[in-house]
């Protein structure tokens, strides 16, 4: 009989894919076929870093004066919203890993899409909303002519709305697109595919999701805080 | 068969300590971030920024990514990730802010370009 | 190279199952997830988009015979090689050998039974589809005429033709390459056979390994900046827009940033061919193995610091300038070492010469022609007189064409007795593979002068003193064309009426030719376990039936 045949009676857990010789095997190669992803996605995002960078180097005052736009709080807060939901996804993995119900490992997942909805909530109705009622959203309706105050950094004010929409709004897409991941998470955990011996997809699912976290945790900073919010700043 | 870790396929299970440890670090950091941008450190205020994102982002990829305890295979290719987005920022900035300088260097500096921009 | 123990001279008669006739209909070919299959799906779309392009070439050509244009309208002739450009660049050669050789051999030589992630590489190829899709409804709307390279602000303010759609195929295109990259480098690193180490590997191998790397660094970019392009187009704002502040030339660096990385994604694979057939047609292991695998290695890393030299005359500061021209004298020394070390390889060697000889002499030539003209454009002065001359077009042509292209036919006949089972007529191959030789060059050498006569580029007229050779150079694209539909012929004949290959009918080391003609669907009948180095001629014997 075949070798082929022979290796076909070892038992695997569910989701095992055959072109693999053991299920360790199929884990490092999921992980680093993750890492690999989310290298393209520091890539991705990082032509807008670099495009950033050297417009923030160029015109800084622009800069600053439209962060000033921006409220603090909402940001803060959501960045405290993103770190919760990473404790709340390495803690689904790690009851995963260690055998506990799929209960639990639902509950954790399902927490980790609350908070991730409530990051979008935030973004849509205290933030994004009010942009384009105040009439900062770029565009024909900017808003500059009414902002006298703002003379020849007028331009590079509406520049700085622009990343601020571009790269909050990628962001926000991963988002989304993460939150459908978490869900057919969940669909799976109902279905008993993980156990301590196999649960890859949640691994390499949560190493999606901490790095959305990072992208926001380098955009808090970079869009919210130019120049400082001293007084005099 | 191709190399894999000695740990199998149970990877390396960190304790909820560790976890709930790096949590507070990331939230009080985030709060010393906000913070700090009350304070008037003039230029200062982006390096602390900066440089607190950096240390948060490494909070979150050696614990909760696990890489840590991961393969050095691993952590070449996220530091290849982060050293090619430095090329594209560093060499397209070399273009940037570059663009102004005179190209009409005299006496002995003529012989390398860019110092006549300092001296 | 293995210690199978399947007797090499007994082969089971042609009805083993393999993988063509392991399953029949539409749908166990749309619905596969073996790698051979989806490599062969790869190669049909790639032929017709290749048609595509070389159609539009075609009517360019045909308008450049008179000086006047004899042909079209500019504004249609801009959409001509505007069409030409994004189809043979995004739609061809980025994926030309990886998606079809690639996906077909890297399981194969490494000795596993499939990639890491099939399903993933089904997705790859209908992203691809999907992505030619969209260029084509582009092209039937009435095309782009913003050249590949969609500089704004013409292409983001100005231009009333279909850019969004366009950039929208090339995006997802771009998609599907950086999963196939991903598959590929994780399928390298983790799916070798027992035995296999990194420097028993197939030299194809390590080109490929490189070559996947360019897709994950680089294609990222050209997503983001056609994605901000689009979004610039679509609200009429965005990061590019003068009125802003916004910078043209921080397109043109982004753009670059991936698109110079992009031409060494289309030469290198092909290098890596060039590597298997010089040492299987001399019968003697490969001169300078590690340093033509390092080498490839180094033109990955070097090819994403040098892509200024394409940004020199448009406003760019000098010093940068200064920078990007040295890094680019010095991308050129990997790609001499392995010029050296073919040549080595011929050295003393037992050659012979079938069809993919013969294609792989022709590209080392060219090559050789083509890469030291980039020299010239990549020395800051000369670049002054030549950028946007018919010098570069022929540069890039006698890389991408002569060089590039010669390895995907060199290395498709190569392997065809592996992936069909079937011997294709050699007379009749080599006789194409002259007649593309010639008719390469009598289209693209007059290029040569008549560029650094001053020609420009991208122009529907031209003046009269030029029209000689641009005649000329009509007349050749007209024998290369011949050239390329006879192994249309010939190998479509094959694949019904050509003999038995057997599995090893060019006598070559390597685990694809220790296996069946064609592979059974998990590759090897015996698991493959590796115990001698890449090429270890002159053990080999031919198999001839």
């Amino acid at each position: 009989m075949s070798e082929l045949a022979a290796h076909d009676a070892h038992a695997h857990p569910p989701g095992f894919a055959h072109q693999f010789e053991d299920v360790a095997q199929q884990k490092e190669a999921g992980t680093l076929g993750m890492w690999a992803f989310l290298v393209t996605e520091i890539l991705f995002f990082g032509g807008m870093f670099t495009s950033y960078i050297i417009y923030r180097s160029l015109h800084l005052d622009g800069f600053i004066i439209g962060s000033h736009l921006l409220e603090v709080q909402f940001g803060a807060t959501n960045t405290a919203v993103l770190i919760c939901s990473s404790l709340t996804m390495a803690l689904a993995i790690r009851s995963a890993q260690t055998g506990k119900s799929k209960g639990t490992i639902i509950t954790w997942l399902i927490l980790t899409m609350i908070l991730g909805a409530a990051f979008l909530v935030v973004k849509l109705t205290f933030e994004w909303y009010p942009d384009y009622v105040h009439h900062i959203v770029p565009g024909a309706y900017f808003g500059f002519q009414n902002h006298a105050a703002w003379g020849a950094n007028a331009p590079y004010v509406q520049m700085f709305m622009c990343f601020y929409f571009f790269m909050t709004g990628l962001h926000a897409l991963h988002m989304v697109v993460g939150l459908g991941i978490l869900t057919v998470l969940v669909i799976m955990t109902a279905r008993n595919k993980f156990s301590p011996e196999y649960y890859t997809p949640l691994e390499i699912s949560g190493l999606y999701w901490h790095f959305v976290d990072i992208v926001w945790i380098f955009l808090f900073p970079l869009l919210y805080l130019i120049g400082g919010r001293y007084p005099g700043s | 068969m191709s190399e894999h870790t000695e740990q199998g396929a149970h990877g390396h299970v960190v304790p909820i300590g560790v976890y709930v440890a790096v949590f507070l670090a990331l939230m009080c950091l985030t709060a010393l971030t906000t913070g700090v941008a009350y304070i008037d450190l003039g230029k200062w205020n982006t390096v602390a920024a900066l440089a607190i994102a950096v240390v948060k982002m490494l909070l979150v990829v050696l614990f909760f990514m696990h890489v840590k305890y991961a393969h050095g295979l691993t952590k070449v290719v996220i530091i290849a990730g982060f050293f090619w987005l430095g090329i594209m920022i560093t060499l397209s900035l070399s273009d940037e802010l570059t663009r102004g300088w005179e190209i009409n260097p005299t006496g002995w500096t003529s012989v390398i370009p860019f110092l006549h921009h300092l001296f | 190279m293995s210690t199978a123990t399947a007797d090499i001279h007994h082969d089971p008669v042609e009805s083993n199952v393999n993988y063509l006739n392991a399953s029949y209909g539409i749908k166990s070919w749309l619905f596969t997830v073996d790698h051979k299959r989806i490599g062969l799906m790869y190669l049909a779309v790639l032929t017709f988009m290749f048609t595509i392009g070389g159609v539009a070439a075609t009517l360019m050509r045909l308008n450049l015979v008179e000086p006047q244009g004899a042909l079209v309208e500019p504004e249609t002739y801009n959409k001509l090689f505007s069409t030409h450009g994004i189809i043979m660049v995004f739609f061809f050669l980025v994926p030309s050998i990886p998606a079809t050789l690639g996906n077909f051999l890297i399981p194969i030589m490494i000795g596993a039974r499939d990639v890491a992630f099939p399903k993933l590489n089904l997705l790859s190829w209908y992203l691809f589809v999907t992505g030619c899709g969209f260029a084509i409804f582009a092209i039937i709307s009435g095309g782009v005429d913003t050249g590949w390279t969609f500089y704004p602000p013409y292409s983001s303010l100005y231009s009333h033709t279909p850019v969004v759609i366009m950039a929208l195929g090339i995006f997802i295109a771009g998609f599907s390459s950086i999963l196939t990259g991903l598959n590929f480098v994780v399928t390298i690193h983790k799916m070798r056979a027992p035995g296999m180490t990194w420097f028993r590997l197939p030299l194809f191998i390590w080109a490929m390994y490189a070559t996947s790397l360019i897709f994950i660094l680089g294609t990222p970019v050209i997503a983001i900046t056609l994605f901000l392009l689009g979004l610039e187009r679509l609200f009429h704002v965005g990061i590019f827009d003068p009125a802003i502040g916004g910078d043209p030339l921080l397109f043109q660096h982004l753009f670059w940033f991936y698109s110079h990385p992009a031409v060494y994604i289309m030469i290198l694979p092909s290098m890596g061919v060039i590597s298997e057939l010089i040492t299987a047609f001399s019968r003697k292991k490969i001169f300078g193995y590690s340093f033509i695998a390092f080498s490839s290695l180094a033109i990955a890393v070097i090819s994403f610091v040098v892509w200024g030299h394409h940004m020199f005359v448009t406003g760019q500061s000098v010093y940068a300038g200064l920078v990007f021209s040295v890094l680019s004298f010095i991308v050129a020394i990997p790609s001499a070492i392995k010029v050296f070390n073919w040549t080595a390889t011929l050295y003393k060697g037992s050659i012979s010469y079938q069809a993919p000889m013969l294609y792989a002499l022709g590209f080392i030539g060219l090559f050789t022609i083509g890469g030291l003209t980039g020299l010239f454009l990549a020395s800051l002065a000369t670049d002054v007189h030549l950028n946007g001359t018919y010098f570069v077009v022929a540069h890039f042509h006698y890389i991408m064409v002569g060089g590039a292209l010669m390895g995907y036919l060199g290395g498709i006949h190569f392997w065809w007795p592996k992936i069909t089972g079937r011997l294709y007529p050699d007379l009749w191959a080599r006789i194409a593979a002259a007649i593309v030789f010639i008719g390469f060059n009598l289209t693209f050498f007059p290029q040569f002068v008549v560029g650094y006569w001053g020609m420009p580029r991208r122009y529907a007229v031209y003046p009269a003193e030029f029209q000689f050779l641009n005649v000329m150079s009509s007349a050749g694209a007209s024998v290369l064309a011949v050239g390329y539909v006879i192994p249309l012929i010939y190998l479509t004949w094959s694949m019904r009426y050509g003999p038995p290959a057997g599995r090893n009918p060019w006598g070559a080391k390597g685990l694809e030719w220790t296996t069946l003609s064609p592979p059974p669907t998990e590759n090897f009948d015996v698991p493959p376990i590796v115990t001698e180095d890449a090429y270890n001629y002159p053990y080999a014997e031919a198999t001839h039936v």
